[in-house]
């Protein structure tokens, strides 16, 4: 698993991580039952502190995403994949309502923006 | 969890300047940043702590032990890097392995060829001819060879070129990948070996302004900048470090009370190099 860290991106540092991680369980990169790196050998490879990584994986154990056996390391829970499928629709809404706000805003039509969605769609499949 | 470092209300009294109750404490397994700008008080604490400056009041803990009862035990287990390098001029490499060895039941003379060999340092060189950045290197290779537990670093980076930074950082984050270590580093700048600091202990004028998490501490705040005459005056008073100029003003703002500000106002993540001058130049606390 590759995890990259950008120290100009908005997102803070925890989120990245958190998000990487993720990504990677929903890719299926990372299975029920893999171990993740040990939050000491993360920080020093990222060169990050050990509290930021503790509570990206804090995050991901609240979040279910993993289990903390004490001793042992954090290990990746299995997924429930219709709760998963659920959860990045719910983003996907989010995002489009964020596109209508902005749409509204600069009062442009419904028509223009379904034109503009199939655009930037056409120019994603590569 | 256990403090492996600990300072309550320590006092130090001088003439012009004073360390007025200083309280602070590292956790086990964590890196701290003591930072402030020149003469805010760092070296002082950082010599009291090590009992080379008598404190006048206060009580100082390391490994959860008092720092003069228990001196010579916590001092086997402590690798220090002074500001200033505390060695015999003439002395060779070689000679400084022989005058620190009998110091500490736990020296490793082959830890200290390696180090030394890491950083290019020549056995048989005298200290006098070696570079600032050298004797930097030098004491870390000493620190760090006799098994210490808790490193206290004073102003580890200053004369360090970007390279032998980079090196400290790695030795500093290889280090604490044992949870039962501790690092204290002062520093008057901000430098990229704050990325790998956990806490941040903020003073001046002999006082702590802030202490705890470094992310707490970043996220607390947000940079603000706007035009002239957008903030009422009351709004201009919650905002630390104020700074008008020719055509707009800048400063910080804590987050929780931001969005009552008008929305024409631009906000930026906070960094430590903004909220030190902020509140240095506010004389408040974080």
């Amino acid at each position: 698993m590759n995890i990259v860290i950008s120290n100009t991106a908005k997102a803070p540092i925890y989120e990245q991580i958190k998000e990487q991680i993720k990504a990677a369980i929903f890719s299926g990169e990372l299975k029920d039952g893999d171990l993740l790196p040990s939050i000491r050998r993360l920080a020093k490879d990222l060169r990050i502190s050990v509290i930021t990584t503790m509570r990206a994986y804090n995050d991901l154990e609240q979040e279910g995403f993993v289990v903390n056996v004490q001793g042992k390391g954090c290990y990746v829970q299995p997924q429930n994949p219709e709760l998963l499928r659920e959860q990045k629709l719910r983003e996907v809404e989010e995002y489009l309502q964020n596109a209508i706000t902005a749409a509204r805003l600069c009062k442009l039509s419904d028509k223009e923006l379904v034109a503009m969605l199939k655009l930037l769609m056409k120019g994603d499949e590569r | 969890m256990n403090n492996i470092l600990e300072l309550n209300g320590v006092n130090k009294n001088f003439s012009s300047f004073s360390v007025k109750n200083m309280s602070f404490a590292l956790p086990q397994g964590f890196i701290m940043e003591f930072i402030g700008p020149n003469g805010a008080g760092k070296t002082t604490t950082i010599k009291m702590i090590l009992n080379m400056l008598r404190k006048d009041g206060g009580a100082i803990k390391i490994f959860e032990k008092d720092h003069i009862l228990c001196e010579q035990e916590i001092k086997e287990k402590i690798g220090v890097v002074m500001d200033w390098p505390f060695y015999v001029d003439e002395w060779t490499l070689i000679d400084l392995e022989k005058s620190l060895m009998p110091f500490y039941a736990r020296w490793e003379s082959e830890k200290y060829k390696a180090l030394l060999a890491d950083f290019h340092l020549d056995r048989k060189k005298k200290i006098k001819e070696l570079s600032r950045g050298m004797k930097i290197k030098t004491m870390l290779a000493a620190a760090l060879s006799h098994e210490a537990d808790l490193l206290i670093l004073d102003e580890p980076t200053s004369g360090l070129d970007a390279v032998a930074r980079s090196e400290l950082m790695e030795l500093l984050s290889g280090f604490i990948e044992d949870e039962n270590k501790g690092v204290l580093f002062s520093t008057h700048i901000t430098t990229d070996l704050e990325k790998i600091a956990d806490y941040i202990t903020f003073i001046n004028e002999g006082k702590v302004l802030y202490s705890g998490t470094k992310d707490d501490l970043l996220e607390r705040y947000l940079i603000v900048k706007g035009g002239l005459g957008v903030l009422s005056a009351g709004q201009k008073k919650q905002i630390i470090g104020y700074r008008e100029h020719g055509v707009g003003f800048d400063g910080l703002i804590e987050k929780a009370l931001w969005k009552s500000l008008p929305k024409t106002i631009i906000t930026e993540p906070s960094n430590l190099d903004e909220i030190i001058v902020r509140f240095t130049k506010k004389g408040e606390s974080a």
